[in-house]
């Protein structure tokens, strides 16, 4: 196994297979946090709250029809990282982003760059269900409206169903498109978020904990969800169950305090961490 | 376990039983919750008990002049005083004293005429006019006719009138309450239903005054208001919340809302009085003017209302909809201001009950003339009901005291109407989420 970081300077010690670990103390990436033909690409990503530095100079792609996760203990800066990928932020007065981040090469901080449709690119599901106060099928329908995808009826009929199919919710709500999406049940409301989200036919779908007020049934079939998602979108996940990243992504990187600590192919993370901090958190020594 | 400092389940560093602690403390819990609970209805009763004095007070001594005394008289519609040049100008007076004079032959003093013509109303020779333009084949005719009774026969029937005081000092005299007598012997003395405290403008007559004109101008000046504030209040408090950074101008905006909600409405009055009067030169006593103090009034109450609800909106909402694309405008109007509806309605009818029920700037602003015409446009000369009801309450004729209390029930009953509908909106459109 070779070890591509710019630096030794931090390796702590020699683990019993015989791993390089890097020091506590190194807050340098250790991994491959590049992709060949990434979608997104973060260089030097600095992001503050007032004072408050939350995300310190990270780097990293999100490749093509892969699921990235990313993991770390509270507060280290996960949802920050990912509200910056579709500028979610800017709705926070208090923070401010640095750094390039691009959408299949463009910089989706420019001047020129309008958040309507590059968040109609990048979709977003949240921690917590939220649908609108409003029937399924208008839940579904929505962003399509707003964006124009649909020249009539019968197309955003057809975009409802496929969105609610793609969701897996379709045989369950088909005869209740009219009901109000706040009366589903907490996994059947997720569901409808996703497939409110992947009604606009974004590239990249980032999620933040999807799954964390949903029981292991609901769970599970969105973890089926997001493979499925995987062959036609880019998906970046925020996660706090270890198992959930191992199941669902291709790449994990770990956060911790606002540094990228590790990144890299999901198996070796959970199996090799090359980084004592991600060693500790992967094994339940903090976190 | 030989560990001293560990303790056995359910027992605290005393070595009592933790459930025994608490025991002891849950009567003592329970006793202030039972007086918390005491003080919360009493209160509510004492509020109550004033509420229906109030009410009881009010209603006990207005309901009466809903009622109102009517004389019928045999009008002989004489084509000699009739077939003048004029139908609208003819002598109509002169036929309601004639049909008296037949009715009481007997008096023949000119003093004791003047007594006589004194029992019914002048508003009774504009209602002979009337049927008389009506139906111009009456004349010649002789018909029996209600007239209105003047306030004075009025309040003796409601008795209301003080019999016992010595004759020199009554309104009514001797023989006046003799001819009464003989017509309520005749049964030509009736009560009805007032119709004309409903259908008539102010007037210095109690008889013939009613709250029309002071409905119609508050009516206006209440639609000037509601026009201007809510549109004006719904974005300002949208600009505020959902667009404006959070920095030190909007936060003096903010204090400066809060403080003009506190400004005693007089204020707003002398506002009105150096801005629009002497400054625009708009009309003075006009509902317009009336309509634009108000709703410098109303403002801060709906802006106040409206920021309180669009916050109570929650932020998930927002972030959906911003999630999926939808621009800040978007937002706002497909799923924040609906969700906020209900809130700022509410907040916007107390804002307009309040305005309804306001006076003091619309002195200032002359909405206090005597007005007998009923306004029919925003810039007619008016007066709106609570100005009514402070005039009435200085006219120094006992039928006045009951017409006042009318008028405040009507102006009860439409505060009544605008809360309850405010109650009704927010069940109605009470949302989860
Ligand atoms: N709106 C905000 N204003 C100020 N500081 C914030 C704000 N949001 C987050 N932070 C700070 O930024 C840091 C990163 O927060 P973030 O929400 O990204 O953490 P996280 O990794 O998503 O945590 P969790 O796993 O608990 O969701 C935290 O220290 C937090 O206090
Ligand atoms: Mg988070």
């Amino acid at each position: 196994m070779t070890v591509d970081v710019k630096t030794t300077a931090g390796v702590s010690g020699i683990g019993q297979t015989g791993r390089i670990l890097y020091d506590r103390e190194s807050r340098e990436t250790v991994g491959e946090p590049f992709v060949e033909g990434a979608r997104m690409t973060c260089r030097g990503v600095n992001v503050y709250y007032g004072d408050k530095h939350a995300i310190k100079n990270v780097a990293l792609d999100i490749g093509r029809n892969e699921v990235v996760a990313m993991i770390g203990p509270s507060g280290c800066g996960k949802s920050t990282f990912l509200r910056c990928l579709n500028r979610m932020n800017d709705t926070i007065d208090t923070c401010r982003v640095e750094g390039e981040i691009t959408l299949d090469g463009m910089d989706i901080y420019g001047k020129e760059v309008d958040v309507v449709p590059l968040r109609a690119q990048v979709g977003m599901v949240f921690q917590k269900p939220n649908p609108f106060p409003k029937s399924i099928y208008d839940n579904v329908a929505y962003g399509p409206r707003i964006h124009g995808l649909a020249q009539n009826k019968v197309e955003l009929d057809e975009i409802v169903e496929t969105s609610l199919r793609k969701a897996g919710l379709w045989e369950e709500v088909k005869d209740l498109m009219t009901h109000p999406g706040t009366g589903l049940s907490g996994g059947q409301q997720q569901r409808l978020c996703i497939a409110r989200t992947i009604a606009v036919s974004p590239e990249v779908i980032l999620m933040d904990e999807p799954c964390s007020a949903l029981d292991p049934i609901a769970t599970s079939i969105i973890e089926d969800l997001i493979d499925e998602l995987k062959q036609q979108f880019s998906i970046a996940i925020v996660t706090h169950s270890m198992q959930q990243a191992s199941r669902v992504s291709q790449r994990t990187a770990y956060f911790h305090l606002g540094d990228l600590i590790e990144v890299g192919d999901t198996a070796q993370i959970f199996t090799t961490p090359r980084h004592q901090l991600t060693q500790d958190y992967i094994t339940g020594r903090f976190g | 376990m030989n560990n001293p400092s560990s303790q056995p389940n359910g027992l605290n560093p005393q070595g009592r039983r933790a459930i025994e602690i608490v025991n002891a403390g849950l009567a003592r819990r329970y006793r202030k919750e039972r007086r918390f609970r005491l003080y919360g209805i009493s209160a509510i009763l004492a509020s109550l008990l004033f509420l229906s004095f109030l009410f009881g007070s009010i209603i006990s001594k207005g309901y009466s002049a809903f009622q109102q005394t009517f004389i019928q008289l045999d009008i002989f519609f004489d084509p000699a005083i009739l077939s003048q040049e004029s139908l609208s100008t003819a002598n109509y007076p002169g036929i309601v004293k004639q049909s008296l004079r037949q009715m009481f032959p007997e008096v023949k003093s000119r003093q004791d005429k003047r007594m006589l013509y004194r029992l019914v109303s002048s508003g009774a020779s504009f209602q002979i006019r009337q049927m008389v333009l009506d139906s111009p084949e009456m004349i010649g005719q002789t018909l029996q006719v209600w007239v209105i009774a003047d306030d004075d026969i009025d309040m003796l029937e409601k008795g209301h009138f003080d019999l016992e005081a010595p004759e020199g000092e009554r309104r009514i005299k001797d023989i006046q309450l003799a001819w009464v007598d003989r017509l309520k012997k005749e049964s030509r003395i009736e009560k009805r239903f007032n119709r004309i405290l409903f259908t008539a403008g102010d007037s210095r007559e109690p008889e013939l005054a009613g709250i029309l004109g002071a409905v119609a101008g508050s009516f206006y000046t209440l639609l000037v208001t509601l026009l201007l504030s809510f549109p004006i209040g719904i974005a300002s408090a949208v600009y505020l919340e959902e667009f404006a950074t959070q920095n030190r101008w909007t936060d003096l905006i903010e204090v400066n809302i809060n403080n003009l909600a506190a400004v005693p409405s007089i204020v707003f009055g002398l506002l009105g009085l150096a801005v629009f009067l002497n400054f625009f030169g708009l009309p003075r006593s006009a509902p317009l003017v009336g309509g634009l103090v108000l709703t410098l009034m109303t403002l801060p109450t709906i802006i106040i209302a409206s920021r309180a609800s669009l916050q109570s909106v929650p932020p998930s909402i927002r972030e959906a909809a911003l999630g999926i694309g939808a621009s800040k405008m978007q937002m706002v109007t497909h799923h924040v201001l609906p969700l906020a509806l209900p809130g700022i309605l509410t907040g916007t009818i107390i804002g307009m009950a309040r305005a309804l029920g306001e006076s003091a700037p619309l002195l200032m602003i002359g909405m206090v003339a005597f007005i007998v015409d009923v306004p029919g446009g925003f810039t007619d000369p008016s007066t709106v009901l609570p100005v009514q009801i402070f005039l009435w309450a200085d006219s120094p004729e006992r039928a006045f005291v009951e017409r006042t209390s009318a008028a405040t029930i009507v102006l009860l009953a439409f505060l009544i109407i605008m809360n309850a509908s405010a109650v009704y909106l927010r069940k109605k459109f009470e949302r989860r989420w």
